[in-house]
């Protein structure tokens, strides 16, 4: 009968199915525009091609760096690319290393599961067969064991399938966790200057959206592969086995079928890569709109920042359609492909049938073989998409963790010396620049014994910022050496230069938490009483007692509903606590209010009398603590001095100094 | 407190009255797709049709033509196999194709109402929600949710439809056996009423801790600078691992739970078929059934497996979109509080004087067990420019909040020429007002975009005199001019420079009303006094409200009001106040802090320091000092 041939064929094949394996899912990315020389083809590409509203894609703005939106393997080149590509692939070998045992067990698990199931409609047949005759002849044994056998074999069935998801499951969530650990942990390692290029949203979008795209992959990938390989491969024995020449016909559709995974690997990696590109500039928009939903609102930016994020989301929904688009062509083609074939062994073959060439035995099993052949196919397309969609998300993880810090930390760190009396800065022939051709500090020479206060003090662009930042290794000299204790800095293990030099800027991020666990951000190990006496000294005690759950208070988003004031204090409070033998305070006090900044200023004649700082501050009062002040401008130094030998003699400081008390006035 | 009904996002509150209440109202989203969605079913139903026939004719073919010797029959049926298969494959092309651009379609519509319905929720639903929790709504949940409108949702169908028709099937052809069939879906429903209680639960938690991990995310980016200047990268990332780890042990335990539901969702077909087996074969034996009746009997219940065992993924696939929807409707469910009232009128510029008057004007931020702000008066006159003075954490920035409406008072009125500022249509008020926050909010867009922020139809001319008003040329030189993008926050600009920006846009187009937060504090003196001239001309035109921290700044304002503890304590001329108000001496007076020290007591900011006690004395910077409180550096 028919239909019974169909069920137990519908079994196998029922068995092989996945659930219907949701195709791929958003991932995100444009391809990265042709960095070329001149940085209009970067505007053109960030605004969604095609769009009729040319003034949307002026939005942006010409980046200064070629490469921003972008790690530096992501060049828009073939071979690029190409690099990439082996790249994700190694990533992917070497996440799944550690877990070869479980993987063969989870194999292993999952052809036990297999076997009990293929043994079910053996069974049942063997009961029908074997179990009826004796049992009308009064003897249910043969039915009886049968029954068992049948009974044990779901039991297997279902104890292999539990475990072999579970198992996946495990692997697969380890993988996940793994990779997610390891892009933060080199997001972490990264110079300031990566971050201030790829933009925050691109690294939420990293860590969020793309592992998503590979976690679809962990979640189902294994069986459907498994599976669909172990059937193809037996099936195709059994098809040679068979009927030779048929089989030949049957291998005629390999070209088409190869011709076609080519076209489509090829389509859907560049489509997969668009997408996850489109995503991140969605979550890159939404970021910084919600960050900044206050500016939005009051300058009445809605419709116009609905009409960028419509944009950019229509561009990731057209670029997830293509996706789509592509499997939903795919995966029938192939289907086409498995069809056509059938019918045209059932014609090849039955015509040979009729000319007593072969028989219609092995011809029917043939045609029954054929189409388990072939629905194992689907599986793998599926997979396949799977495969690339996660292979698009793990191209632009290996791209960010083939990225290599700028700053990096010393092969072999030479440690700094310990102790009191240490502290002496020393910057020679330092040459820096943010870009090149745009020079911030020429030929700088400059030493600071251990324990001087220096203020620095010039016009914007004069480059304090530029050298407080080379102090705290943001950034690297371009030529030249910044030495501490006459160790260059990129001698100098991280952990070994935080402890030693700190940078307190205005932009005073807090973390969620309390007060109190950012204030000890500062020194990790420090205890209460220490958090509170830092907090004393600053002046910070009395407002934080005040809040509503005093040093307990959690500071909410970016430290919500402290006023900056406020924040300023609770940083100051952290380097305070920090205690490092270098303090680099850059407009560390700007928001405070005239008390509390005198506050801080009583404090820092004490705290900066045993500990080198630089201070740059646009208020003279800051200066005036300082053992010596230089006056730069251009990227030199054009005054140096103790305060008052330069108000004396009459320079820019003096001039400075005139107009400061005048404004107080 | 209307305030509360801000939706509270650590309240993660529990689905509608029904766990798919929430994915149910998403439905108009579908709306637009019902014709696709009218082709999808059939389609769908055709190619499984299709599907099954190509078999049905492969078996003819063999019993046929072939063992009848008959090549034109052979020929007739092979063409028929092949033009079913052509039309399966196309018919499953037809769907997918369709499903595919709906899908995608529904998501998109969804995301832009969420953002558009973000950007109406004020300042402090954002400042309650943590933004990788917004973030994770509209990029994964609302992946989950296309998933299974798109793919699961059609299984569901396709699958309860094939149980359906083939137990009715089963019972017609032996109705005892096919009842007994029947009755295995008892434990079925059952089973997975347990599995879908059990994976909502599991898959809420899944995606709250995705919203964690990417709120993580997002504030270790912020921060980057201030944890690499302290270099706590290993803090960070062991906090980010204990994020990570959680979501790796849900996920392990969501993984758990499909798995032993998907085992059994096998288990139950395959013992019922046992149970059939030995029944049906008893009754074989007893002559009541026939072997070919039984044999009929047993494959059709096998195409059952393949429906009942994929229904595990269909319900874990709708318990994450019903999760997902939930959050999202959390969204969209808060109502914006501040909006239109009806009635609202627009203001133009033109008819403005300029008169801000503050009536009895309290504030509480939302949760807040105090007010910030309490009974405040004020009166700003047209043309006039009041500075805001106070300690820190006063409530100064937060009572220039309320001028744009980014909050709305508690408590009294604010009105601008007699008109309650509610009354005005919200978008007529903004264009009213120009405002610096006290930190500049600048975007990674091109500097001219950042400066047109709210009028983008601002003129060359009047873009070039806000940025010589704010002394902010620099832009120029900038390797793209005004069209070169500024780094995220603007951080690849000094503070001085991002300061001068947002300046620019607050005065860009003239507003009304000015409200700058300390708009000069990150200026060197030379600039200051350049901006301060440039500052003075265009605060003729408009009535402004200043916070100011300096004595250099004062010089802008007319009057000064002293705010103590949320209240005005002091209102009037920079001079009568020195004079006569001790507290406003010591927040403001120039005077070295030894001489200025008054009697009385500084605002809130501490005990006034006294010479004898350097406050910086036990601090954990005194190293060196032999007192040694333990905090020496070592």
């Amino acid at each position: 009968m028919t239909i019974k041939v169909a069920g137990r064929g519908g079994r196998w094949r029922l068995r092989a199915r996945r659930p219907p394996a949701p195709a791929a899912p958003p991932p995100g990315t444009r391809d990265s525009p042709a960095p070329g020389a001149d940085a209009p083809t970067e505007a053109a590409g960030a605004a969604p091609a095609g769009s009729d509203d040319t003034e949307l894609s002026r939005w942006r703005g010409q980046a200064t760096d070629p490469d921003a939106d972008r790690s530096r393997a992501e060049e828009n080149t073939p071979e690029a690319l190409a690099r990439l590509r082996v790249q994700s692939r190694v990533l992917l070998a070497d996440l799944l290393r550690p877990h070869r045992g479980r993987l063969a067990a989870a194999v292993a698990l999952l052809l036990a599961q297999n076997g009990a199931a293929m043994a079910g409609p053996y069974l049942v047949m063997l009961g029908i067969d074997q179990g009826i005759a004796p049992l009308r002849a009064g003897d249910p044994r043969p039915l009886v064991a049968v029954a068992g056998a049948f009974g044990a074999a779901a039991l297997t069935e279902y104890a292999a399938r539990r475990g072999f998801l579970t198992l996946s499951a495990r692997i697969g969530q380890a993988v996940l966790l793994d990779l997610r650990q390891r892009v933060y942990a080199h997001f972490l390692r990264l110079s300031v200057a990566f971050h201030e290029r790829y933009t925050s949203g691109r690294m939420v979008s990293r860590l969020t959206s793309d592992l998503d795209s590979i976690a679809e992959l962990a979640d189902g990938g294994i069986d459907s592969l498994v599976l669909a390989v172990l059937s193809i491969v037996s099936v195709a024995a059994i098809l040679l086995w068979l009927d030779l020449p048929l089989a030949a016909v049957t291998l005629l559709a390999f070209p088409f079928l190869f011709w076609l995974s080519r076209w489509f690997a090829r389509a859907s990696a560049g489509a997969y890569r668009r997408t996850r590109e489109a995503v991140a500039l969605v979550i890159v928009h939404f970021i910084e709109s919600m960050h900044g939903i206050r500016a939005v609102q009051a300058y009445r930016r809605e419709p116009r920042n609905q009409r960028i994020f419509v944009a950019l989301s229509d561009e990731y929904r057209r670029s997830s359609l293509r996706t789509f688009r592509l499997i939903a062509t795919y995966s029938p083609a192939i289907k086409v492909i498995g069809n056509v074939t059938v019918a045209a062994v059932l014609c090849y073959g039955g015509w040979r049938v009729l000319g007593g060439r072969t028989e219609i035995g092995v011809l029917a099993a043939f045609l029954l073989y054929l189409r388990r052949f072939f629905e194992p196919m689907q599986e793998l397309s599926q997979f396949y998409n799977s495969l690339q969609s996660a292979t698009a998300a793990l191209e632009k993880l290996a791209g960010v963790l083939d990225e290599r810090p700028t700053v990096a930390e010393p092969a072999t760190p030479v440690p700094l010396p310990h102790g009191p009396g240490h502290g002496e800065l020393r910057f020679r022939t330092v040459c820096f620049g943010y870009r090149t051709g745009a020079a911030i500090l020429t030929d700088l020479e400059l030493t600071v014994p251990a324990g001087q206060t220096v203020a620095l003090i010039g016009p914007t662009g004069a480059g304090k910022s530029t050298i407080a930042k080379l102090v705290a290794r943001f950034y690297d000299p371009v030529t030249g050496t910044v030495s501490l204790d006459g160790v260059d800095l990129r001698d100098v293990a991280d952990a070994d230069l935080r402890r030693a030099v700190v940078l307190v800027t205005q932009e005073n991020h807090l973390f969620t938490g309390t007060v109190e666990e950012n204030i000890r951000f500062g020194r990790p190990d420090a205890d209460d009483d220490a958090v509170r006496t830092a907090a004393r000294a600053v002046g910070a005690h009395d407002f934080i007692a005040a809040l509503p759950d005093g040093y307990a208070t959690q500071v909410h988003r970016r430290g919500g509903r402290l006023s900056a004031g406020q924040r300023q204090l609770v940083a100051f409070a952290r380097a305070f606590l920090a205690d490092p033998a270098v303090l680099v305070l850059d407009e560390a006090t700007s928001s405070l209010d005239v008390p509390t900044e005198r506050l801080v200023q009583r404090a820092l004649g004490t705290i900066l009398r045993d500990r080198t700082a630089l201070v740059i501050a646009h208020r003279l009062s800051t200066v005036e603590i300082a053992d010596r002040v230089l006056v730069l401008d251009g990227g030199r130094i054009v005054e140096d001095g103790p305060p008052d030998q330069l108000a004396e003699a009459g320079g820019r400081y003096a001039a400075l100094r005139r107009q400061w008390q005048d404004s107080l006035r | 407190m209307p305030a509360e009904s801000d939706g509270d996002p650590s309240a993660r509150v529990a689905a509608g009255p029904h766990p798919v209440h929430n994915l149910w109202r998403l439905r108009r989203y579908l709306r637009p797709y019902a014709t696709e969605f009218a082709w999808v079913l059939p389609a769908a139903l055709a190619a499984t049709g299709a599907g099954i026939a190509v078999p049905l004719v492969v078996q003819r073919v063999v019993d046929g033509p072939v063992a009848r010797r008959d090549p034109v029959g052979l020929l007739q049926l092979g063409a028929l196999a092949l033009l079913l298969g052509l039309a399966e494959a196309a018919l499953i092309f037809i769907r997918r194709w369709v499903q595919s651009s709906s899908a995608v379609g529904m998501e998109a519509a969804l995301r832009a109402d969420l953002y558009a319905h973000l950007q109406r929720l004020p300042a402090s639903f954002h400042d309650r929600w943590q933004s990788g929790q917004l973030l994770s709504r509209i990029t994964s949940d609302l992946s989950v949710i296309r998933r299974f409108l798109s793919f699961g949702l059609l299984f569901l169908v396709l699958n309860v439809l094939t149980y359906a028709v083939v137990v009715v099937l089963l019972i017609r052809l032996h109705p005892a056996l096919g009842l007994l069939v029947a009755a295995s879906a008892v434990p079925l429903f059952l089973i997975t009423r347990r599995f879908a209680r059990q994976y909502h639960a599991a898959s809420r938690r899944m995606q709250d801790q995705q919203g964690d991990v990417a709120t993580l995310v997002e504030e270790t980016a912020q921060g980057l600078r201030t944890m690499r200047a302290y270099g706590r990268g290993p803090q960070l990332a062991a906090r980010f691992g204990v994020a990570a780890r959680t979501l790796h042990d849900t996920g392990v335990g969501k993984g758990r739970l499909l798995a032993r539901t998907s085992a059994l969702l096998d288990l139950v077909p395959n013992l019922t078929l046992g149970v059939v087996l030995a029944a049906g074969a008893a009754a074989a034996a007893r002559g009541v059934l026939t072997i070919g009746e039984l044999v009929a009997f047993v494959s059709l219940q096998l195409m059952l497996i393949w429906p009942v065992q994929s229904l595990g993924w269909i319900i874990a696939n709708g318990q994450e979109a019903a999760t997902a929807a939930d959050r999202v409707q959390e969204v969209l469910d808060t109502p914006p509080r501040i909006v239109d009232s009806p009635g609202a009128i627009a203001l133009p510029r033109s008819a403005v004087r300029g008169r801000l008057s503050f009536e009895h004007v309290s504030f509480a931020y939302p949760g807040a067990s105090a007010p910030l702000l309490r009974d405040v008066d004020l009166t700003v006159e047209p043309g006039e420019t009041l500075a805001l003075v106070g300690a820190t954490g006063c409530g100064k920035s937060t009572l220039l909040s309320l001028v744009p409406r980014l909050h709305d008072v508690t408590g009294g009125r604010i009105t601008l020429d007699g008109h309650d500022l509610r009354e005005l249509r919200l978008d007529s008020l903004r264009r009213l007002v120009g405002v610096a926050f006290e930190e500049p909010i600048l975007f990674s867009m091109s500097v001219r975009e950042n400066l047109t922020l709210g009028r983008p139809d601002a003129g060359e001319e009047e873009i070039r005199a806000a940025l010589a008003l704010a002394q902010a040329d620099f832009a120029d030189d900038l390797p793209w001019g005004l069209g070169t993008r500024i780094g995220e926050q603007g951080f690849s600009l000094s503070g001085g420079q991002r300061q001068r920006l947002a300046l620019a846009r607050a005065v860009l187009g003239h507003p009304a009303l000015l409200v700058l937060d300390d708009p000069l504090s990150a200026l060197d003196v030379q600039t200051e006094a350049l901006v301060e001239a440039a500052l003075k001309r265009v605060l003729r035109d408009c009535t402004a409200l200043l916070v100011v921290h300096r004595p250099s700044t004062i010089a802008l304002a007319d009057r000064v009001a002293l705010i103590e503890d949320g209240r005005v304590t002091a209102v009037g001329r920079h001079s009568e106040l020195l004079a006569t108000v001790p507290a406003y001496r010591t927040l403001l007076s120039a005077e070295p802090p030894d001489t200025a020290q008054p009697a009385g007591t500084v605002a809130d900011a501490g005990k006034p320091p006294t010479a004898d006690a350097p406050p910086g004395r036990n601090a954990p910077f005194s190293g060196g000092t032999p007192d040694g409180s333990g905090l020496v550096r070592s």
